[in-house]
Parts: C-alpha cells; sequence; structure tokens
C-alpha cells in the first residue's frame, strides 16, 4: 500500500523519478509477513508433533513391555491366552474379538451401506435425497456412548428373546458387532455415495442409450466405475470398526476369550484399554505397558487400513478427463 | 429400398417441456430410411433436446415433459405402452463427449448385447464385436489390444468405440449429438466417412454445431431458431442442397450466411 | 419394417419380438426388486434411529415402585413431612433412630444447628428408607399397567407404584449420588461445557491456522530462488507441506482411545505439572495427579484438530480465487488479503465446519476414560484444574450397571447429551445462516 501511494507523490518528490521508481520496485523484507508465516507453519506441525508423539509413546512403553517384562514379542503375538495376573499375555484372544465383532459389523454395514449409497445416488430424488440423507448423517453424528447402551438395552434382550437365552449370554460379540455395524452404515453409506456420485453421467447416458436398465447401468457400469472408491470406503469403516471402543466395551464382555462363538462374551484390544485404565492404574507397571502394546498394534492395523484405502484410490481408480 | 416405409420416424407437433420452460414446440420431421438428418441451429434452440426425445433420453431428465407424438415406424414411441429400455436397444445413441466404459475394449462393445440377452456362444460373441468394430472403422487399429481398458484410446478412437458399442445391438437409427465437437479435425474427418459409410444401412440424425459438417454429410439438414419466449421452433427443413443453398425462410438464410449464431 | 435388421456380418443371436418382451419384463422386475431393496436399506436407518429414539425414551420416563421400610403416615398420624415443624422432626429421630447413628449425624453436624429441609432428608433416609423395587419402561406403565400392578402387589403388597420421569430438574440440578432416585448430573454438564470450551480455544487456533498455511501459504516460496540452499529449502517446504497434508489424512483415522493413551502418557503423566495446575501454583490436593479438565481438553483438542483443519480446508478453498487476485492485484501482501479478504468471506464456513468438529468431542467417550475422567464427583468442577467428570462418562458408567434403575437415569442422561449437541449443532447452523444474512444485506 505504501508503495502505491510514493508513486503516485512521485512526481512531486526531489529525487529522479527513474531512480525512485526503479527502487521502488525492490524485493523487501517484511519482518510481520515472515513471522506469521512461521506462525502459521507452526500450527501446521501440530499435526505431524501429533503422529510422532503416538509412534513415540505407544513403542516407547511397548518397548518396556517387551524388554523390561520379559514377554518376547512372539509370544505377544501368538499367545492364546491373556491373563496378566499370571502372567499370560498372549494377544490373540484380543485381537479374534476385534477382527470377529469387526467382521460381523461388516456383514451388517456393507448390504446396508452400499445398498443406501445405490439407491441415493441411482434412484433417489432431490427431494427424497434431501430427507434421507440427514437422517443417515445424524445416525453418523450419535455418540457411541449412546450405541453402547442400545447394544446392551435393546439389541441384546431382542436377541436373546430370538435365539434363546440359553445360546446367547448377556454379554456376547453378536450383539455388539451388529450394533458396531450400525454404526459405521452412514461412513460406508456416504463415503461410497460420493464415489458413486463421481462417476460421469456420461456413463449413465451411454448406458441407458444402449437400452440398459437402471439397475443394470447402476450394477454393470456406474459400480464397477466407482469400484475403487468403495473398497477404501470399506476399507476404511474397517478401520473404524476396529477401533469402536464404547459399543464393544460396553456390550461384548470383560474377559478375554478366544472363541469363535459369536454368542459368547470375549474382550476387544479397545474394551481392554478402556476397562483396564479406568480402573486404578499405576504408571510403570506391567499392566500400563502392555495396554500401550496392545494399541500399538491397533495403531499398526488401523493406520494399515487407512493407508491401503487411499492407495486403493489413487492405484486402481480409472481416470476421467 | 422396395418395400420399407416412407419415414422411419416422424414428430407430429412434438413439444417438449422442462418444468414450466418450454424448450422446444410445434416440431414436425419426418426423417426417411437409410439418409443422413442433421440438426442445425444456434445454441440452445432445442435440437439436442429433440434428439433427446427421438429415444425417450429426456425420460431420465427430472420434469422433463413430451407433448405431441414421435412415431417410429408409425407407433408412437410415448405410448403408454411402449417400453423405453426396448426403444433405446432399437434407436442408439451416440454422445458428445466419448463416454466409454471404464472396461476393456471388447466389454464396452458386448455390454449392450450382454444386457439385451445374449444368448449366443463366446464365438459368434467374438464376430459380433469383431464386426461392430470394423462397422465403426476401429478394428484394424485395436484388434490386438482388445483386453485393454477402452480409456487408453485416443479421443477420436473413443468415440469410435462408442459408434461400435452403439452399432453392436443393431439399431435400426442412431442418434448422435454433435459426435465431432470434441474431437480434433483429422478424427473428425474419419468420424464423417464412417458416418458416410454407415448410412447404406442405418438410419442416422445427427446434430451438429458446425454448419459445414452438416453440408458435408447430411441428406437432409432440419434448421431450429429460439422464438422471443426462448422456446425452440422448427423453422425449415428439407434437403441439404435446397437449406444452404436456397432457403425458403429469411432467417435461415440469415444463419447459412453467417450472419447470426 | 424388420428389414432393416442384420446388416450386420454375424448372425443376430438377441433376442427379437415376444421373447425380447418377455426378457425386457424380466430386467424390469428384477430392477423393480433391487430398487426396493436398496430403499429398504436407505429406510433402514430410519428405522433404526426410530428404535434407538423409542428404547431411550421408553427407558427414561417410566414407573418405579418404591416400597419404605416405615411408612410415611403412620410415622406422623397422616401429616405431610413439610408440615412438621423442627422440633416434632427432632422428636421423630429421637424416637426412631438408633442412638449411635444419632450421635454419628450429630457429630458431623449439630442436630440442633440443622435446617428443617436438611433435618426433613435424614427422616427420609434413616427412618422412611425408600427403596426401589420395581422399574418399568414407559411401554409397560401405559399398556400394561394391570399387570404389573397385580405382579407387584405379590411380590411387595406394601409398595408403591407411581409415574417417574428420570429426566426431571431435580436431576438436571444436583450432583451424583449412589442412589438412583436422588442422582443428579449437574456436575457432569457443567464438566462436559468445561471441557467443550477449552477444547475449542485450543483447537481452534491451531486448527485455523493450519488451514490457514496448507491452502495460502503452500504456494509461496519463501527462500531465495538463486542460490542453491534456497532452491533446496523451498522444495524441503513443499514437501512438507505435502506430508503435512497426509498425515492429517492419517490422523483423521487413527482410533480415539489411542489419542486418549497418548494424552495420559504426555498430558496427565509427562505434563503432570501443567495440567494439574501446579506450575502456576493452582493446584489443590485433589488434582496433583493431573486427570484434569485441562488435560481432557488437550486430547480432545487433538482428535479433533484434523477434522478443524479439513473442514476449515474445505471453506477456505470455496473463497473464489478472483478475490485473492483482486486484492494481490491492489497489492496487498498475502497475510493482508487473508486478514481482509479470505477470511471474512470463509468465516461462516469455518466457523461452522469447525463447531460442528469440536461437537464430536462432547459425545466421546474412550479417550477420557484413559485420561481418567472420575465417575463420582460431587463438587462442581471449578476451572481447568479441577477433576471433572463428563456425560457419556457418567452414561458409560450407569449403563454398565446391573440396576434397571441406572439404565434409566443412564437413558434420562443421554436425552440430556443428545439435547447438548442438538444445541451445538443448531447453533453453528444458525450463526451461519445469520451471518450469511448479514454479508448479504451489507
Amino acid at each position: 500500500m505504501l508503495e502505491l501511494e510514493h508513486s503516485v507523490n512521485a512526481p512531486v518528490a526531489s529525487e529522479p523519478l527513474q531512480e525512485r521508481r526503479a527502487s521502488g520496485l525492490r524485493r523487501r523484507i517484511r519482518p510481520g509477513e515472515t513471522f506469521i508465516q512461521i506462525l502459521l507453519f507452526l500450527c501446521a506441525c501440530v499435526s505431524i508433533a501429533t503422529t510422532f508423539s503416538i509412534v513415540i509413546v505407544l513403542s516407547r512403553e511397548a518397548l518396556s513391555f517387551f524388554t523390561e517384562a520379559g514377554v518376547s514379542v512372539g509370544q505377544f503375538l501368538t499367545g492364546t491366552t491373556w491373563r496378566p495376573g499370571a502372567g499370560h499375555f498372549g494377544v490373540l484372544p484380543l485381537v479374534n474379538a476385534t477382527i470377529l465383532t469387526s467382521l460381523i459389523a461388516m456383514l451388517v454395514a456393507l448390504p446396508l451401506g452400499l445398498g443406501a449409497a445405490l439407491y441415493l445416488s441411482e434412484y433417489a430424488s432431490a427431494r427424497i435425497r434431501g430427507v434421507l440423507k440427514p437422517t443417515l448423517e445424524l445416525l453418523a453424528g450419535i455418540p457411541t456412548v449412546v450405541y453402547g447402551y442400545f447394544a446392551l438395552t435393546f439389541v441384546t434382550p431382542l436377541l436373546r428373546r430370538v435365539l434363546g437365552a440359553e445360546t446367547v449370554q448377556i454379554y456376547n460379540m453378536l450383539s455388539a458387532g451388529i450394533v458396531v455395524g450400525i454404526l459405521i452404515t452412514p461412513l460406508v453409506a456416504t463415503l461410497s455415495e460420493d464415489a458413486l456420485s463421481a462417476v460421469p453421467d456420461g456413463l449413465r447416458n451411454a448406458s441407458f442409450g444402449l437400452g440398459a436398465t437402471r439397475w443394470e447401468t447402476a450394477i454393470k457400469v456406474v459400480f464397477p466405475a466407482a469400484s475403487s472408491g468403495v473398497i477404501a470406503a470399506c476399507m476404511v469403516a474397517m478401520a473404524r470398526a476396529m477401533g469402536e471402543t464404547m459399543v464393544v466395551a460396553l456390550a461384548a464382555g470383560a474377559s478375554p476369550n478366544l472363541s469363535l462363538n459369536p454368542f459368547e462374551p470375549a474382550e476387544t484390544m479397545t474394551g481392554h484399554i478402556a476397562r483396564i485404565s479406568g480402573g486404578d492404574l499405576s504408571y510403570g507397571t506391567i499392566d500400563y505397558q502392555s495396554l500401550f502394546a496392545i494399541g500399538l498394534l491397533l495403531f499398526g492395523m488401523t493406520l494399515l487400513l487407512n493407508i491401503l484405502s487411499r492407495w486403493v484410490v489413487r492405484h486402481v481408480r480409472e481416470v476421467y478427463d | 429400398m422396395n418395400g420399407e416405409p416412407a419415414c422411419v420416424i416422424e414428430t407430429r407437433n412434438l413439444q417438449i417441456n422442462y418444468g414450466s420452460f418450454c424448450a422446444v414446440k410445434g416440431v414436425n420431421l419426418s426423417i426417411e430410411p437409410r439418409t443422413i438428418t442433421a440438426l442445425i441451429g444456434p445454441s440452445g434452440c432445442g435440437k439436442s433436446t429433440v434428439l433427446r426425445s427421438l429415444n425417450r433420453m429426456n425420460d431420465l431428465v427430472p420434469g422433463a415433459r413430451v407433448d405431441g407424438e414421435v412415431l417410429f415406424y408409425g407407433a408412437n414411441l410415448y405410448a403408454p405402452e411402449v417400453d423405453a429400455v426396448q426403444v433405446r436397444r432399437r434407436i442408439g445413441m451416440v454422445f458428445q463427449k466419448p463416454n466409454p466404459f471404464p472396461k476393456s475394449i471388447y466389454e464396452n462393445v458386448a455390454y449392450g448385447l450382454r444386457i439385451n440377452g445374449w444368448r449366443g456362444t463366446k464365438a459368434s460373441l467374438d464376430a459380433r464385436v469383431e464386426a461392430a468394430l470394423r462397422g465403426a472403422a476401429l478394428w484394424d487399429e485395436v484388434k490386438d489390444k482388445l483386453q485393454q481398458s477402452g480409456l487408453a484410446l485416443s479421443g477420436g478412437q473413443q468415440q469410435r468405440l462408442c459408434i461400435a458399442r452403439a452399432l453392436a445391438v443393431e439399431p435400426e437409427v442412431i442418434l448422435m449429438d454433435e459426435p465431432c465437437s470434441a474431437l480434433d479435425p483429422i478424427a473428425t474427418l474419419k468420424i464423417e466417412q464412417l458416418m458416410s459409410e454407415l448410412r447404406q444401412h442405418y438410419t442416422i440424425v445427427i446434430v451438429t454445431h458446425n454448419m459445414q459438417q452438416a453440408g458435408r454429410v447430411a441428406d437432409y439438414t432440419a434448421f431450429f431458431l429460439m422464438d422471443h419466449d426462448r422456446a425452440g421452433q422448427l423453422i425449415e427443413y428439407g434437403p441439404t442442397s435446397q437449406i444452404f443453398s436456397h432457403p425458403r425462410d429469411a432467417r435461415t438464410e440469415a444463419y447459412i450466411s453467417g450472419r447470426f449464431g | 419394417m424388420d428389414s432393416n435388421l442384420s446388416q450386420l456380418p454375424a448372425a443376430s443371436v438377441l433376442p427379437e419380438g415376444a421373447a425380447m418382451m418377455r426378457i425386457i419384463r424380466m430386467r424390469r422386475l428384477v430392477g423393480g426388486i433391487w430398487r426396493r431393496i436398496t430403499l429398504s436399506c436407505t429406510l433402514a436407518g430410519v428405522v433404526i434411529l426410530l428404535l434407538l429414539g423409542f428404547s431411550i425414551v421408553n427407558d427414561a420416563f417410566g414407573a418405579v415402585a418404591v416400597q419404605s421400610k416405615v411408612e410415611l403416615a403412620q410415622l406422623t398420624g397422616g401429616r405431610a413431612l413439610e408440615a412438621l415443624s423442627r422440633t416434632e422432626l427432632l422428636a421423630l429421630l429421637e424416637a426412631n433412630v438408633r442412638t449411635r447413628v444419632l450421635r454419628a449425624l450429630d457429630r458431623e453436624r449439630p442436630l440442633a444447628m440443622r435446617d428443617a429441609a436438611d433435618l426433613r432428608t435424614i427422616v427420609a433416609t434413616e427412618i422412611i428408607q425408600p427403596e426401589i423395587v420395581g422399574v418399568y419402561p414407559l411401554s409397560d406403565w401405559l399398556f400394561r399397567r394391570e399387570a404389573i400392578t397385580t405382579e407387584l402387589k405379590a411380590q411387595h403388597p406394601r409398595a408403591e407404584l407411581r409415574f417417574r420421569s428420570w429426566l426431571s430438574a431435580q436431576f438436571l440440578g444436583t450432583a451424583m449420588s449412589s442412589q438412583a432416585l436422588e442422582a443428579g448430573i449437574r456436575t457432569a454438564i457443567l464438566g462436559s461445557c468445561w471441557m467443550l470450551l477449552l477444547t475449542m480455544l485450543i483447537a481452534f487456533p491451531l486448527g485455523i491456522g493450519a488451514a490457514l498455511y496448507l491452502e495460502e501459504y503452500t504456494s509461496v516460496c519463501p527462500f531465495d530462488d538463486r542460490s542453491r540452499l534456497g532452491r533446496w529449502l523451498n522444495h524441503l517446504l513443499s514437501r512438507a507441506a505435502t506430508l503435512i497434508q497426509v498425515n492429517i489424512y492419517n490422523l483423521a483415522g487413527v482410533p480415539s482411545i489411542i489419542y486418549g493413551m497418548l494424552g495420559l502418557a504426555i498430558f496427565v503423566r509427562a505434563l503432570e505439572s501443567l495440567t494439574s495446575g501446579r506450575m502456576f501454583g493452582m493446584a489443590s490436593a485433589a488434582t496433583a495427579n493431573g486427570r484434569t479438565i485441562l488435560a481432557a481438553s488437550l486430547t480432545m483438542a487433538l482428535l479433533v484438530l484434523p477434522v478443524v483443519i479439513i473442514s476449515t480446508q474445505e471453506a477456505l478453498r470455496a473463497v473464489p480465487s478472483s478475490l485473492r487476485q483482486a486484492s494481490f492485484g491492489l497489492g496487498a501482501t498475502r497475510w493482508q488479503t487473508i486478514w481482509r479478504v479470505v477470511l471474512p468471506s470463509a468465516l461462516p464456513g469455518i466457523l461452522t465446519g469447525a463447531i460442528l468438529a469440536v461437537s464430536r468431542a462432547i459425545g466421546e467417550t474412550a479417550p477420557l476414560i484413559v485420561v481418567g475422567a472420575s465417575t463420582f464427583i460431587l463438587t462442581d468442577p471449578s476451572g481447568p484444574f479441577s477433576r471433572f467428570t463428563v456425560l457419556p462418562i457418567q452414561i458409560y458408567n450407569w449403563t454398565s450397571r446391573p440396576q434397571e434403575e441406572f439404565r434409566a437415569i443412564a437413558a434420562a442422561a443421554i436425552i440430556v447429551l443428545l439435547l447438548l449437541l442438538l444445541i451445538t449443532n443448531a447453533s453453528a447452523i444458525i450463526l451461519r445462516n445469520h451471518m450469511r444474512v448479514k454479508r448479504s444485506s451489507s
């Protein structure tokens, strides 16, 4: 701004005009601008610092778990009993429960979410979309602890009534899995719908022009064209299901149990972390360190899924101009 | 030509509305078999709308309403018992922008056959795909890479692939909506040559922005213009030579000689 | 009419005529069935939402059967407790409470000095001793009242069945209690509000700053391009920006409980002197372990930061670049352009997105369990260095208890939590609309 005023006033200045004009264009250092840029850069670096802290904190405690507590990585990863009191630190029961509940969740969320995505992107009129889509988003905005309550007080009694109270135990993986599935359905639906809607209308028109019905177009043209986005959506949803805590903490039970029977209770990785850290936990104990070893494993698993999902989007996608 | 009806498609007092907006009204056209008919006119005059109404693609536009009749061999396409899917199977369409499916070249061509209940052997399907690709003058360029993605082709090749895809289901009429507007001059030339060949077997209706193109390829030309309500109207329709050399309407002459549009 | 067919060399194997009509009918049918299936998938969401709402309301309102050890009418001769004077109340206590208990109460605070309300409470808890013998959801109260009444009469003949809204002014206004009938969530509501406020204060500046850098500064090369070092540094900066962006997307996918562990190790344990307030000499004996509102808010701020950044970036991208060009064209510096042009026009979007992102913190439970929220807090939080509890923690705690009455107050607390979320989100949207109207009218 100052520069501008100078040049406007230039004719009345005593220096030769030519010189003034030239010097007015010289690059200047503006300390204020530089300061702000550095400040904003530091803000942006907080996220990097967060990631580093997570990795360092988890690894450091996990490392002392493996070195001080005398539990080898192999024992930890392949052991089939988790009983800290007796010195058994085999993480498989927890991993098994995590994966089992997540798979049940995917069994619920995939058909529901993909069906909803197909309906919203291929069939629904603008008005119906305007009603149904916010409803799905509402479902996504409900706190997870409320879903935990729903699992324990509604879904579990329902399952016990339908399948028999002697088959289905009060705490069970099935109920937790179903409700986690409900919880991630909006995620699957919105991410897949984004992918489906990104398919250019030209493809749909071409298919209609050849005499395809709406469903044939949706399933044979639009869906394959959006497949990378849909696969990525499923991976993100799976990662979310594995990291979900409150539903499994409330509904899946509190005993590590290596079982493939979904009617039995079994504690997941997240459920275990929540239960143990919710009690009186003293720093530096083996219990405390074991939590971080579980946390590191969980972090690795979800990170892998998330990275893989973005890799799929980037490398499998067809490029439309 | 013996025994063929005088015209394949005939529109009677066709009027198309989008919601309360009247896009085009009062269109009476009769299209003869094995000819190329060009629809020309300035942008927004409703020529694409008319083209899309000929195989009921307007059904897919929310709020679009078609009044009047479109007769296909004398039967009204908009009669309640007529199935839009069947209409589109017999009246194919090629779009402005090349839009191959993200599938292999082979699957692109086979797509229409598969959805329409193809019952032949793999060998006959192969033969049919080859015939369609030959029909679109693309076979020699792609015969060694049928399993490659259709999106890997150049723009002109993609457009010919789309034509092959339309030919594969043996339509009787092919509608082309500005098929060359996204292509370079050499690719355009190839498509125009192709159209002249296809004319021996098919009835073609083409919308074009390019008057020279209409002059080069079309047997008949229909000139559209919008009136003061911005509703499109058919101003003049006749053999291309007559439209270009002795237009009856002053507005046609003004447009042809480049005074507006 | 068929003369146009079969021009292609290969013989036609496509069905024609009646066969084709049959196939088309089949295809249409299949399409119609799938259309209904996908529609029902979408409607399943609505149904689940309704079921969720039903089960919450069903539990939060309903009937409760209370049986007292001593009937009030017997005790006072038919008069209401409120109608008794202090001396009468004292006489009641003398007559009915064991001397040892009475002496203990007297030591706590001399009975003679207590007011009437206090005495009434003692009479209620020590003599009358109401006990919940049955909790019935709303549906039972409405449709099966006869059945539950007879059932109750058989089991607890003296019990009194009455309607109870677990969500009440008393529930909102009182502190925790180990008795479901007296429990309230005032401390939890205050804790949630404190945490939300602090989280906003921390996450907004950081998130908006980071988004501004990523959107507005990544194209700037601050170092001298003519020297090799300068080029290298510029290159390094642009790589860093890409890395930060990728990293933000990854952080958004990290399970929330992992943030809790981060908070536990860093804010609660390593930075204890900061989060307990010892650094500022503000620590109280009870909070010296660092499990304070501040530690929780810092954890939550990191949790919501990626979402705040991403939504702010979207709002910034919505500002047309022609506005920036216009400002640069007038000789404005980058920060002047951001401060006077970009930020004002992006502000409604930024605020709405950021508030919606932070509102996620209201409902988060898992990280707070790990960071160490208390479940039983009797005093209101007084500042960032207080021990605290929040609504979701209370819901978790109450839901995990086996007694029915705690499920009921959990449901009531859920209604409060959802209302709080609704208020936050609605305020974000109202704020946006308000700012839009103001801008368009000026």
